[in-house]
């Protein structure tokens, strides 16, 4: 992060670093990171790209760097914000005492095609819907975190965390010489307990695990494989699952063998055709009613998607309060509520300043970006508020701190994200001390999507206790 | 271990095993193509490398007529012909893939370089499909791969069920390779072939060798001028050449053995692999010509895919 006196104190050794480095050095270490991510095949698909049906997502050299006590900070907020969604969920499909006392207006939920109503009036194992949620945060000064976006359903990236980091390691050991970095390496480890402590009741001690993909063409396949291949279980598409009298099996060289846990990495509506898209070829048929039964835990919980909906979004600060009693630690970026009219108005008149966003929409499709959208565009978005107000809401167009990033060229600034992972299991949340950075590569771009041209960093959380 | 890995293990190993078998066909058809012919020349040995390949059928559906240039397209290049080279290697990298976490880093590593090293020559042939000089390197780097991807499999892999259903696959495939080129050949091998000393025919016998790298083995085995019947006698019943079907067979039999006993159960493919083998055991080279070389290659031809479907349903697709 640099301000206008030039790098943080958390960023002098980097910096240093960097200014010592000779730049033909610089370049090497970029291209043998390519090269070492190419080899292990750490791709990503790209929907709809006919080129190449795997890329890689650009890794930039330079860490981004925390310092201890700011994360601990964010860590605090994180946890807040978490225990506050799983209490959210377990009221939405319980009681919905915070619809009844009017704190969320009901028909965002109820008419949230992310609701599901099979879930309503059943419990999950200790109360935990959301196993592993990954929450967007931004910075727009030295003090505060703001949340961009809760990802409550099956957030990706977490691979990315724990390879960038490894890559780092083996390339620049000197770099990590000089800081006291905290290892991010535990989180199989810490994910593997976290689904074990939710199996359910009758799996007995050592409850079978699996990892449910859609396949090889789904743009995050590397790190389905990748975290099976971490925790030590199987990973399963939909086609090695069966479902007899309520108990799901996977098909083995050796018969069906039971399984307790799945940790899936495919959404609700290709879960189970006979519940959801009867079109689904992904799902397993009959999981859903296993799953009512009480005989397998999905992670996370079906129907986590209607907790993280930009709308609902705009009421986390009150859920917080409605829930914990607490203020959030963690700040809301202010948003307008198009459904609003009196903001529907504004936003309007606003339109090339604002960052307007669809409801529902995900991975930067679906939105308009004020400042650097065309005249065109901008006409274009209007008529979709206009006929549809409900569907979007808008938030000013964020200055986002940024971080240096080394190019040929020379060392640059460049605008920043990040997404850290909270595991929560049945004796609460934890987070691993680090997280996926995503950095807008383009000069000036806000858009850190890696389906968008964004690439990664490893992301350090330093003791920042003795800097020098 | 999931049924489906286990397939994808299997054909993994059958998928790099007839890549090489391919490019060694290629490769020896185009060293025969090169000689002075007598009889039907180019046209005689393209076909014969298209039977060896078991395409043969499908190439006459796509095409009217025989050359070299249709023949190497389709058996190197041909996105429409599920075995040529090129489809083996994505076939092979789509099985890996689908089991990153069955293999180990290293044969990862092997099959994913030798996937981007195929990439990088597609692309500079831009079209130009008959550049001899990129299919060189492209048959070379079919071999290198196959080889590769075999030796980080023996050196890196647990010995458990992972690793004997991609044995299985190898020792399948190779099996069924080393009876297709006996089947196409099997009339120049008969013993009362005339030696007439005739170079085509020489050309021919080596050929057949060099088709399955057994060249060098034979000059070791026979220390004995290319005779046709030592030929036969090399490709089936040698337990010494690797090839040879009762070595394959010897293989097949002891890993399927290592999954019966881990998973404490036998079945219809341990009982037919084991007579397979023992028939090749106490045949003689002598018997197989009284009953007919090429009766005896058909009936092992139609053993071999039997054994390949009584895997599958004992194993593969449970």
């Amino acid at each position: 992060m640099t301000t206008a006196n030039g790098p943080r104190d958390l960023y002098k050794r980097v910096a240093r670093w960097l200014e010592e480095t000779p730049t033909e050095l610089l370049a090497s270490r970029r291209s043998q990171a390519e090269l070492m991510f190419r080899r292990m095949g750490i791709t990503f698909a790209v929907y709809g790209d006919q080129e190449s049906t795997e890329r890689l997502i650009p890794f930039d050299i330079v860490p981004r760097i925390l310092g201890q006590s700011e994360w601990a900070r964010l860590e605090a907020g994180l946890v807040q914000r978490v225990k506050a969604l799983n209490l959210f969920l377990a009221d939405l499909y319980g009681k919905a005492d915070i619809l009844r006392a009017g704190v969320v207006p009901s028909d965002i939920i109820y008419r949230n095609p992310a609701f599901r109503p099979e879930m309503a009036g059943r419990a999950v194992p200790h109360g935990v819907y959301v196993q592993i949620a990954g929450i967007d945060i931004v910075r727009v000064d030295e003090k505060d975190f703001y949340v961009l976006e809760d990802n409550v359903r099956t957030p990706s990236g977490v691979s990315y965390m724990l390879e960038n980091r490894e890559a780092m390691m083996r390339l620049l050991p000197d770099l990590f010489a000089m800081h006291r970095v905290a290892p991010v390496e535990s989180y199989p480890n810490e994910l593997l307990a976290c689904l074990r402590s939710v199996a359910p009741l009758g799996a007995g001690a050592d409850p079978t695990i699996a990892v449910l993909t859609p396949g090889q063409f789904n743009s995050a396949y590397y790190e389905h494989s990748f975290l099976a291949d971490k925790l030590g279980v199987e990973l399963v598409e939909g086609r090695d699952l069966i479902v007899r009298d309520d108990v799901v099996y996977m098909r083995t060289t050796q018969g069906p063998k039971r399984v307790d846990v799945i940790y899936r990495r495919l959404d609700d509506d290709y879960l189970d055709p006979l519940a959801f898209r009867p079109d689904s070829m992904l799902g397993v048929a009959g999981l859903m009613s296993a799953y009512q039964a009480g005989n397998v835990t999905l992670a996370n919980a079906v129907g986590t998607g209607v907790a993280d909906d930009k709308a609902v979004y705009t009421y986390m600060p009150e859920i917080i309060r409605f829930y914990l009693g607490e203020e959030s630690l963690l700040k809301n970026v202010p948003t307008w509520r198009c459904r609003e009219p009196d903001s529907l108005k504004y936003v309007l008149e606003h339109l090339p300043e604002l960052v307007v966003k669809e409801v529902n929409g995900s991975g930067g499709y679906g939105m308009l970006v004020g400042p650097h959208a065309s005249k065109a565009d901008i006409e274009l978005f209007a008529g979709k508020l206009a006929r549809d107000p409900n569907n979007f809401i808008a938030q000013p167009t964020l200055s986002l701190s940024s971080c240096p990033a080394s190019f040929p060229t020379g060392v640059a600034p460049r605008h920043v994200d990040l997404r850290p992972f909270v595991l929560t299991g049945a004796h609460g949340s934890r987070v691993v001390p680090g997280g996926l950075t995503r950095v807008a590569l383009k000069e000036g771009s806000l858009v850190v999507n890696s389906s968008q041209g964004g690439g990664t960093k490893d992301t350090w959380v330093i003791d920042d206790s003795n800097l020098g | 271990m999931l049924a489906r890995t286990a397939d994808n293990l299997y054909w993994l190993a059958r998928y790099m095993e007839r890549a090489d078998y391919l490019a060694r066909i290629v490769n020896t058809t185009l060293r025969l193509a090169a000689l002075p012919s007598a009889n039907g020349g180019d046209r005689a040995e393209w076909e014969s490398a298209l039977s060896s390949a078991g395409g043969l059928e499908r190439f006459k559906e796509m095409h009217d007529a025989i050359t070299p240039d249709k023949v190497i397209d389709f058996l190197v290049y041909d996105a429409n012909n599920p075995s040529s080279i090129v489809n083996c290697i994505e076939n092979g990298r789509f099985n890996a893939r689908a089991v990153r976490t069955a293999l180990t880093a290293e044969t990862w590593d092997s099959i994913n370089m030798g996937w981007l090293e195929l990439k990088k020559l597609e692309q500079s042939r831009a079209g130009v499909r008959s550049d001899p000089q990129i299919l060189g390197q492209l048959l070379d780097l079919a071999m290198k791969l196959s080889l590769d991807v075999d030796g980080s499999c023996y050196r890196t892999m647990l010995r458990n069920d992972a690793y004997w259903f991609g044995r299985l696959g190898l020792y399948l495939e190779r099996a069924d390779n080393t009876a297709r080129i006996l089947d196409v050949k099997y009339n120049l091998l008969l013993p009362d072939t005339e030696v007439v000393g005739g170079s085509l025919d020489y050309f021919q016998w080596t050929a057949i060798l060099r088709a399955v790298s057994a060249l060098t083995s034979y000059n070791w085995i026979y220390r004995d001028s290319v005779k046709p019947w030592l030929i036969a006698d090399l490709l089936i019943l040698r337990q010494e050449m690797p090839r040879s079907l009762i070595s394959c067979y010897d293989n097949i039999q002891r890993f399927l053995d290592s999954i019966g006993r881990a998973y404490g159960r036998q079945g219809a493919a341990q009982r037919h692999a084991r007579n397979v083998l023992t028939r090749l055991e106490n045949t003689s080279m002598d018997q197989v010509f009284a009953t007919g070389l090429h009766e005896f290659i058909t009936a092992f031809v139609d053993d071999n895919n039997r054994l390949g479907w009584e895997i599958a349903e004992q194993y593969l697709v449970n």
